[in-house]
């Protein structure tokens, strides 16, 4: 039960920095998500707070207590690994127990501890079975009950559903949903690449990308206001629309004229400096709606079509340096390919970057 | 010496050219007597034949050479040893009535029990504990590539080579047996130690597991490193330390290797006759089956009859071992 803060964490395999200048505090209770590319160094940073990989800077803390020194074990953290990581050779009720049994708990704690797991998570039928006579999905709540037991103050997951087919990878995220909500008092960070996993699960999401935090917040945070382009483009899918622009009127709202052709007006207050400044401008796929006003953000002809039955999303030709655009609109509409169609957008719904930085966090 | 590396060249030059010639030639006969082109009316039927006919090609040779060099030799084994010294008057049981009742073959049998106890387990147990060790250091390739190369030494080589480590001198004289030359430096007796009977079955063991260990590492480095590494990261955050990572999480997962090479070596062992041949030729009380077998075989005459009994006991030894090694093999091979 414990608060976890990283204080300028880092990580460096000799003269390579993978992660620099990692600070988060994460409260109790929190189920924190890290996302980011392949490469952040999302994996490191969970395998650091185990304990399985050093800390080459900074601090880490558990309550107030640093832990960049203290063995794995006494971490008071518990890991779910993406291969579940099961010991092959022991039964699911052996596998649970291993941990209290290398800390020399007696029988009945251990017994009572295994039971309790089992049935939280539905494996009270299985603790006799070996690992390789379980579906996927029920040796992923092996691995979680094993992190149960141990009682753990922070629990980590590594990908934890990635392993799974798509049907059960909906469901056991579900699971995971409720268990977080069985155990309010329980600290979690997870990683995913999964967007969908992350938006569900978290109460934060951190957003890791060049060797850094990019930007950390509530996922509804991170889809309306991202701190920069690379968190616009990441969350969200498909990825956020950024044309090149430039303000032609600054006031309470301001208006963009695109190099695409269209002109914006966006619910964004901005000096009269600002006035002249080079700006891309951001507008999600699914915010983009057909219009006939004379004020648009994109026209041009459909590419091709994807149609989902839910959604149409429209691939526009490309137009100069911009790269496509893409919409999505509700509904099925297959017979726009290859017409043109004229796109506005809300503009309470536009996002506007200068140099990479969005400037709602001038 | 020249001559012998002339007519080894020769030999080899000679034995590839005449199996590609087999090959090639007979594969070629295949397909000009039934040639399989688009367009025959038997084209279909030619296809069939020959897919029927061809693996018999390649297998012929090994078949015809495993017939004549193992199959025949074990029915004329069991033959020979229901009759006398020559092979020619048959004597039921005689030989094997005789062979249990033989001080010989009964200390031979106790000491083949003896390498039997001690060198699969020494051979699989250091064998596991270097592959342990080497997988984590540097060098522990270099390291490795040592304790394999006696691997590379026929039986005989070892022996010699070791017979200069167990070497005796008079007292007095300088001892050229490292072994000695310890104990004297230590201020011991020099003792001629493959003569101390009991004992000295150990030196001789010594020999065989000096061998062994190196295919045991090898075979067990490579199933400790297809491990998943996260179970070993799993059983870290579960607190266990290394040994007992070892012995519960590393050890369980590759016990089906670990039988494995168990139970190859313990074949090795109850085959074992170059060492005990060459060291002692099964005096001082060192006598296994396989060197009595071949003293009544070939030595004072020759009693067929006999060696063919003790071969058939041998082979009987070894057969359930090797039944369940295979079975083994092939389980392990079909993957978890």
């Amino acid at each position: 039960m414990a608060d976890l803060i990283m204080t300028d964490v880092a990580k460096a395999y000799g003269e390579v920095k993978v992660l620099s200048n990692i600070n988060l505090d994460i409260k109790q209770g929190e189920l924190i998500v890290f996302v980011g590319p392949s490469g952040c160094g999302k994996s490191t940073l969970l395998r650091m707070v185990a304990g399985l990989e050093s800390i080459t800077g900074g601090t880490l803390s558990i309550d107030g207590i640093p832990m960049n020194d203290v063995p794995p074990a006494q971490r008071g953290i518990a890991m779910v690994f993406q291969s579940y990581a099961l010991y092959p050779h022991m039964t699911v009720r052996d596998n649970m127990a291993f941990a209290l049994k290398i800390a020399k708990k007696t029988k009945a704690e251990i017994d009572a501890a295994v039971e309790k797991a089992a049935r939280i998570l539905q494996l009270t039928p299985y603790l006799d079975r070996l690992p390789k006579a379980l579906s996927g999905g029920q040796r992923q709540r092996v691995a979680i009950g094993r992190a149960i037991v141990r009682d753990p103050k922070v629990y980590l997951f590594d990908e934890p559903l990635s392993n799974l087919d798509a049907a059960l990878r909906v469901a056991t995220r579900i699971e995971i949903a409720q268990l977080k909500e069985a155990m309010p008092e329980s600290t979690m960070i997870y990683v995913t690449h999964d967007q969908v996993e992350a938006m569900t699960l978290a109460t934060r999401i951190v957003v890791l990308a060049g060797g850094g935090i990019s930007q950390v917040g509530s996922p509804l945070d991170l889809y309306e206001r991202p701190e920069n382009e690379f968190v616009a483009q990441f969350i969200g899918s498909p990825s956020m629309n950024l044309l090149p622009g430039e303000i032609v009127e600054t006031g309470a709202e301001t208006v963009v004229k695109l190099s695409t052709g269209g002109l914006v007006r966006a619910a964004m207050a901005t000096k009269t400096s600002d006035k002249g400044m080079k700006v891309n401008l951001g507008v999600r796929p699914e915010d983009m709606v057909p219009t006939e006003a004379a004020e648009h953000v994109f026209e041009g002809s459909v590419a091709f079509t994807e149609e989902l039955g839910e959604v149409t999303v429209l691939y526009f030709d490309k137009k100069g340096d911009a790269a496509q655009v893409i919409a999505k609109l509700p509904g099925i509409h297959g017979d726009l390919r290859r017409k043109q169609v004229r796109l506005g957008v809300d503009p309470k719904k536009v996002h506007l970057f200068a140099n990479g930085r969005s400037l709602l966090y001038r | 010496m020249i001559h012998q590396l002339v007519i080894a060249a020769i030999t080899i030059v000679f034995g590839i050219g005449a199996a590609a010639f087999y090959f090639y030639g007979s594969n070629w006969l295949l397909d000009t007597m039934l040639p399989v082109r688009s367009g025959r009316p038997d084209a279909a039927r030619n296809t069939r034949l020959t897919g029927l006919i061809r693996p018999w090609l390649f297998l012929g040779p090994a078949i015809l050479a495993l017939g004549l060099y193992l199959v025949y030799p074990v029915f004329a084994s069991v033959w020979l040893s229901f009759h006398g010294r020559d092979g020619k008057e048959f004597v039921g049981f005689s030989n094997y009535i005789w062979l249990f009742n033989d001080a010989g073959f009964r200390e031979s049998i106790f000491n083949n029990f003896l390498w039997l106890l001690v060198v699969p387990a020494a051979s699989t147990f250091l064998g596991l504990v270097a592959a342990a060790l080497t997988d984590r250091i540097k060098w522990g390739n270099f390291a490795k590539s040592l304790i394999f190369m006696p691997m590379a030494i026929s039986f005989v080589g070892a022996s010699v080579i070791w017979k200069f480590v167990y070497d005796y001198r008079a007292a007095g004289q300088d001892q050229i047996g490292i072994l000695n030359a310890i104990v004297t430096y230590f201020g011991g007796t020099p003792e001629a130690w493959i003569t101390l009977p009991f004992w000295n079955n150990f030196f001789l063991m010594v020999i065989l597991v000096w061998i062994q260990t190196g295919f045991a590492m090898v075979i067990l480095s490579a199933a400790l490193r297809g491990i998943p590494e996260e179970t070993i990261e799993a059983a870290v955050l579960d607190g266990a330390n290394g040994l007992q990572i070892f012995f519960r999480i590393m050890v369980p997962q590759i016990w089906g290797t670990i039988a494995v090479v168990w139970t190859t070596i313990t074949i090795t062992v109850l085959k074992v006759f170059d060492i005990v041949l060459a060291m002692t030729n099964g005096q001082w009380n060192t006598n296994v089956l396989a060197n009595l077998m071949f003293d009544w075989m070939f030595r004072g005459g020759g009693d067929f009859g006999r060696g063919a009994t003790i071969a058939i006991v041998i082979m009987i030894l070894v057969f359930p071992i090797m039944v369940w090694n295979i079975r083994n093999a092939r389980r392990e091979m079909e993957g978890r």
